[in-house]
């Protein structure tokens, strides 16, 4: 044996005799880990942020410029009807990702090892989630931003954006459940993207985040009406704007908390007995 | 080993009895019994969808067996999993490490997980890189690592907390003769210091280079199990490959080389070819002037040693299936 291979191996050995065992991690600071993890690969896949940027300046400028005169009866008045509506579409678009990253990692093998390991076991979800708010939080900030450039003048101020906001972060946190179960379900990461956008798709345009539905035919203003993004939409906008209705607001917890009940525990079900 | 004579004599890494996994109305694992002395390198041994990977996964806490018991470490698998996991680690068969991150990431994750602190966990990344030599690939994304840098960072990430028992699911498959090497060089290196390993492989040589005992397994079952000495001895000395110019007078050589050697002869799905496993290799060179004086002309006549192929066909009469017809078979 050469005296380098000689070295190479005494290297090894000292790597892996000469440790001490560090104390088992806390749930919470695995989660954390897992949300550092996901937030790195920003760094790498840098187009996860194009539909967070590209998308909402793209269909607020075409919304606001080909329809908004038409609409609102001036794109100034249109933008304050928009802004809400566009902040809700591309959050919950984003929410997508949830599911496609958990299938990547379960396809590639990643969850195995996770599931492999000494820690608590739904952080890897946990921290997941974590790191979908910050990006959420990413994409309703750049909208805001947008709105204000183009002329968005909310009456309900920062507080009332803020809140806004949060209420659209809770409804996003509920609905990628439905996704992670998605992406727990299906075989390819491409399927998940495709049956999760052929639902939002219709539930995102069937909805009063572009138009006033007064116009629509009965049966479809009622199926408008009653779809729970018009209820976060509705909500949003009159929170943004200062006329807070705690029904408005009521109706969007109760159905987030609905969706939260019925997808997280079926998601933590297949989680844990997947193989 | 001196160290093992200071443990209890008979202190088992892994002990199970009577394992089965199903998947629908296919046993993927049918009834396995193991007993790993730790220290030890024990080799699973068996074609692809043998059932290798799933008791790897059953045995890693990752699948729960439909029957049968195991205890790991002497903790149980199915009512201390925690105290399992805490002591084994897995290296899957495909890359158990995340590809987008670089490998210094993913050792930093691994090791935060197991509960060093930052600081800590980037110096003991730092030193995993470097024994693994991976200095330089540090910072570059595993994707864009050759196939053995992608096991050896695999292999690593399994090392940040050295277990006491390390599955390693077919390390070295599709990797060039000097990575596999190099892999070996590292089970070796890992046992040294301790840890017992549960590999599998398709090949016969690895497990031959580096396992204590094997198992070989098919179709969910143990078929045969020992020492490489004592499971080559059961297939023979040697194995004799004859090749044909004329498939015409394939049987007629068949019979020829039956009576000299009195052994079964085998013909493969090549239509001029033929092998027999022998007992001993006297009778080869008997076997050539047989041929030779029948005018049968032979384009290749060697003996080689043993291959999986032939201690399949030793020990179950038939070849080494590929996946396509085992699943073909298991409807
Ligand atoms: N998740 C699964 N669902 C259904 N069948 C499976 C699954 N995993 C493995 N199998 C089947 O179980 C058998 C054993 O597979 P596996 O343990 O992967 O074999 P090996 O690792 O020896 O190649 C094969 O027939 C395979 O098709
Ligand atoms: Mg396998």
């Amino acid at each position: 044996m050469s005296v380098e291979s000689m070295q190479d191996q005494q290297k090894m050995r000292t790597a892996l005799v000469e440790q001490q065992r560090p104390s088992k991690p806390n749930g919470l600071s695995a989660s954390l880990t897992f949300a550092w993890r996901a937030l790195l690969k920003i760094k790498y896949l840098p187009e996860q942020l194009l539909d967070v940027t590209f998308f909402p300046v793209m269909f607020t400028l075409m919304f606001t410029y080909l329809f908004g005169g038409a609409l609102a009866g001036s794109t100034g008045a249109y933008l304050q009807f928009l802004i809400p509506g566009i902040l809700v579409q591309t959050v919950l678009f984003t929410t997508v990702y949830t599911g496609v990253a958990l299938n990547t990692d379960i396809s590639k093998g990643t969850f195995d090892r996770f599931r492999s390991l000494p820690i608590w076991s739904p952080s890897p979800l946990v921290g997941a989630l974590l790191a979908d708010a910050a990006r959420y939080m990413i994409a309703s900030i750049i909208v805001i931003a947008l709105g204000l450039i183009l002329g968005f003048r909310p009456h309900g101020g920062f507080v009332g954006i803020v809140i806004g906001i949060v209420l659209v972060l809770v409804f996003a946190f509920s609905i990628s459940w439905i996704f992670s179960v998605l992406g727990l379900i299906l075989r390819t990461s491409a399927a998940v993207m495709g049956i999760s956008m052929t639902f939002l798709f219709p539930v995102t345009f069937a909805s009063n985040i572009f138009v006033n539905p007064s116009t629509m035919p009965s049966w479809l203003r009622a199926v408008v009406n009653a779809n729970p993004v018009s209820l976060l939409t509705t909500a949003v906008r009159g929170l943004m704007q200062g006329h807070v209705n705690v029904a408005e607001i009521g109706w969007v917890l109760l159905s987030s908390a609905v969706l939260i009940l019925v997808f997280a525990p079926i998601t933590m079900y297949l989680y844990r007995n997947k193989h | 080993m001196s160290d093992a004579k200071q443990m209890k004599t008979n202190a088992l890494a892994v002990e199970a009895t009577g394992l089965v996994k199903r998947f629908g109305k296919n046993r993927a694992v049918d009834g396995i019994d193991l007993a790993i002395p730790q220290g030890t390198v024990y080799g699973f041994l068996g074609p692809n969808g043998a059932g290798k990977t799933t008791t790897i996964k059953m045995l890693a806490t990752l699948l729960r067996p439909d029957e049968g018991q195991a205890r790991i470490m002497g903790h149980d698998l199915i009512t201390e999993p925690d105290a399992v996991r805490s002591r084994v680690s897995l290296t899957g068969q495909f890359a158990s490490v995340d590809e987008v991150l670089s490998g210094l990431e993913n050792l930093i994750m691994i090791a935060r997980l197991m509960g060093y602190s930052w600081r800590e966990a980037k110096k003991r990344a730092f030193e995993l890189l470097d024994a693994f030599g991976l200095q330089d690939a540090a910072k570059r994304q595993v994707k864009k690592y050759s196939g053995g840098m992608r096991r050896r960072i695999d292999i690593a990430a399994s090392m940040v907390v050295r277990p006491d028992l390390l599955f390693l699911d077919e390390p070295t498959t599709g990797l060039d003769p000097r990575s596999r090497n190099q892999i070996w060089d590292i089970v070796r290196a890992l046992v040294d210091t301790g840890t017992t390993v549960l590999l599998t492989t398709q090949y016969l040589d690895e497990a031959d280079q580096l396992a204590d005992r094997i198992a070989v397994i098919d179709h969910g079952k143990m078929i045969a199990e020992g020492t490489s000495g004592e499971l080559k001895a059961s297939v023979g000395s040697g194995v004799l490959h004859v090749r044909l110019l004329d498939p015409a007078v394939r049987e007629q050589a068949q019979h020829l080389l039956a009576d000299v050697l009195n052994v079964p002869i085998h013909l493969s799905s090549d239509p001029v070819a033929l092998s027999a496993q022998l007992a001993d290799t006297e009778h080869a060179g008997d076997a050539l002037n047989v041929l030779n004086s029948n005018q049968i002309k032979v384009s290749q006549f060697s003996l080689g040693q043993p291959s999986l192929d032939e201690v399949f066909l030793t020990l179950t009469g038939k070849p080494a299936e590929p996946t396509t017809q085992e699943e073909g078979a298991a409807k």
